[in-house]
């Protein structure tokens, strides 16, 4: 502040204080953020090392000159036991099973939501708790079951085998259910009045009407879809179907097999496997914490 | 149901089906096949089963190494549940508090959520490296020769610290989201009232967060007993041996590399049973939430 042309100041002012809370508050949260960035930034400046550095050394403190080198081996070099999946394949893989699943949930589940809150039904409530009592059981508590049904259908090693079953839940149903209650009654009224059918008012007004919401629970599930590990672990055997999540531990173990472990690639790999979750979640991070305190998991 | 419903049946039927048809196949199905075989012996090679009642589920109480994980899923869901909730409320009043930098910091606590647990595990590794890493050499520093993969409690502890890590930003998104929808008027009588901050923390704030708290345990519970599978299978690289697992852990072991198809599925069937459990409860909090909200 620099009112310097009054000579006396108007009201007296106490002398400007040091806020010790303020600053108790700052450094827990710096703390607190320095605990949630190091690891992930020690394992990038860990990967511009090169591989005896780091099997000699351990973690890196300061950036190397095998950045590139890393990163070009880990996307382009064939590696995995059978020497045959790159990065650059894991990529795509988890990209498909990410936006599949995504999309997939998205449709599947406002169609159903929109069927259950707008239409007079007779079966609509036992259709209801059909659907939700899948909220009840996670995927991982009937895994065994879930991959017989799997392998009885010849899916293993399928795209659909690896995205359908991640559906056959209600998370999704559910938040859409929520949202269409909140929509005002005036809404399907007035476009009844106004002669619109049921599916154009779905797909003329409803659907416009959720965009928020669609992209809120897009981003939920892409990150979900993406991150997936045991599932993908089972259904994927031939390694042209990993996905970067369910590869790493394959490429790790195929890595530290060899006399000095590539763990300037493994880390390179598991960059590569964060960079576009973490991008989605942090660009789009007002969409992104509306849809997780809303869809209420 | 809304009041201004359409009346066409064959819609709404279509637009239901694709989801009823994967529920049916890809849910109904492999639940309902699990508890049947849960109730038989399958043979180790191949050649049929037979029925056997519940001798899955008694030989699974009596089995002292069930036990043991059970015993062993308790505890790691109490320690993650606890200090990954206790961690994130203490950042969440504070990123609550202050005014400047509160966008970045909420950046900043909050993107680790898009890790996937297997690859948190794998940096794991790195920070427990026996030879090199960081944190082996701090708990060496009190005398622990830690050992990951090979001492049970030290893998037992790398495994409640990845999971804690990992959790933190969920819990924090829930706090912080909670602490702000206390309205200010609230806030502002509770200064009045209250001069002393933690006074003000334990008789207002805390009470109206507490919704958020009880959801949050549930969810946390969930967490530890499943999603932490990718952390857990990182950390112990893939030989279980005589290291910490937790029951989901033991699902997956006997049935795909146990080939113990009925002991395997009574252990899902057990774990079904506390997902219930947990759920209703869940259910009935959410109603409760609502009022809060």
């Amino acid at each position: 502040m620099a009112e310097t042309t009054l000579e006396t100041p108007v009201e007296t002012h106490r002398p400007r204080r040091i806020k010790w809370g303020a600053i108790g508050d700052h450094t827990v949260l710096i703390l607190g953020a320095l605990l949630m960035m190091i690891p992930p930034l020690l394992a990038l400046t860990t990967a511009s090392h090169d591989a005896v550095t780091i099997h000699r050394e351990g973690l890196q403190l300061t950036l190397g000159d095998n950045l590139g080198k890393n990163f070009h081996a880990a996307m382009f070099e064939k590696g995995g036991f059978t020497q045959t999946v790159d990065g650059t394949l894991m990529l795509m893989n988890s990209f498909i099973l990410g936006i599949g699943f995504a999309v997939g949930k998205i449709i599947i589940s406002m169609m159903a939501a929109y069927a259950i809150v707008y239409f007079r039904l007779r079966f609509a409530t036992l259709a209801f708790w059909v659907i939700f009592t899948t909220l009840l059981l996670p995927l991982e508590v009937r895994i065994l079951p879930s991959y017989e049904a799997i392998q009885k259908l010849g899916l293993t090693n399928t795209y659909t085998g690896l995205i359908v079953p991640l559906i056959a839940s209600a998370t999704g149903t559910f938040f859409f259910r929520q949202f269409f209650m909140s929509v005002p009654e005036e809404l399907a009224e007035a476009a009844r009045i106004d002669g619109a059918g049921p599916w154009k008012f779905f797909v003329d007004i409803l659907v416009p009407l959720s965009r928020t919401m669609i992209a809120a629970i897009f981003i939920i599930m892409f990150v979900f879809g993406w991150n997936q590990y045991l599932w993908p672990t089972l259904i994927t055997t031939d390694e042209s179907f990993f996905t970067l999540v369910r590869g790493i531990k394959q490429i790790v173990l195929s890595y530290t097999d060899s006399q000095i472990p590539e763990h300037g690639q493994a880390l390179a790999l598991a960059i590569v496997a964060m960079i576009p979750p973490v991008a989605i979640v942090v660009f789009f991070q007002n969409w992104f914490v509306k849809g997780l305190t809303e869809s209420d998991k | 149901m809304k009041r201004a419903g359409f009346d066409t049946i064959w819609l709404p039927v279509a637009l239901l089906m694709p989801q009823l048809l994967i529920i049916a196949i890809f849910f109904y199905w492999p639940a309902g096949w699990a508890l049947q075989s849960s109730f038989y012996l399958q043979d180790p090679f191949g050649f049929g089963s037979t029925f056997v009642g519940g001798e899955n589920y008694t030989s699974l109480l009596g089995n002292d190494q069930y036990k043991r994980v059970a015993v062993f899923t308790i505890l790691y869901s109490v320690l993650v549940t606890f200090f990954s909730l206790a961690i994130a409320l203490l950042l969440a009043i504070k990123a609550d508090k202050v005014i400047r930098g509160a966008k970045t910091y909420r950046t900043l606590l909050m993107w680790v959520y898009a890790i996937a647990p297997p690859v948190a595990g794998f940096l794991g590794i790195l920070f427990f490296d026996q030879s090199t890493g960081p944190l082996t050499k701090f708990f060496q520093m009190f005398g622990w020769d830690f050992k990951l993969g090979v001492d049970y409690n030290a893998t037992a502890t790398a495994m409640v610290i990845v999971a804690v890590w990992k959790q933190i930003p969920v819990n924090f998104i829930f706090f912080l989201s909670g602490l702000q929808s206390i309205p200010r008027s609230v806030r502002e009588a509770a200064m009045i009232d209250n001069r002393s901050a933690t006074g003000r923390f334990w008789q207002v704030t805390f009470p109206l967060l507490a919704p958020t708290a009880f959801f949050l345990l549930i969810i946390n519970i969930t967490y530890a007993l499943f999603d932490t599978f990718g952390v857990i299978d990182a950390l112990m690289k893939g030989e279980p041996g005589n290291n910490p697992m937790t029951l989901v852990y033991k699902v997956y072991l006997d049935g795909f590399r146990g080939n113990d198809l009925g002991g395997s599925s009574a252990q899902s069937v057990i774990l079904m049973v506390l997902v219930l459990i947990l759920t209703v409860f869940q259910f009935r909090l959410m109603e409760r939430r609502i009022h809060y909200t």
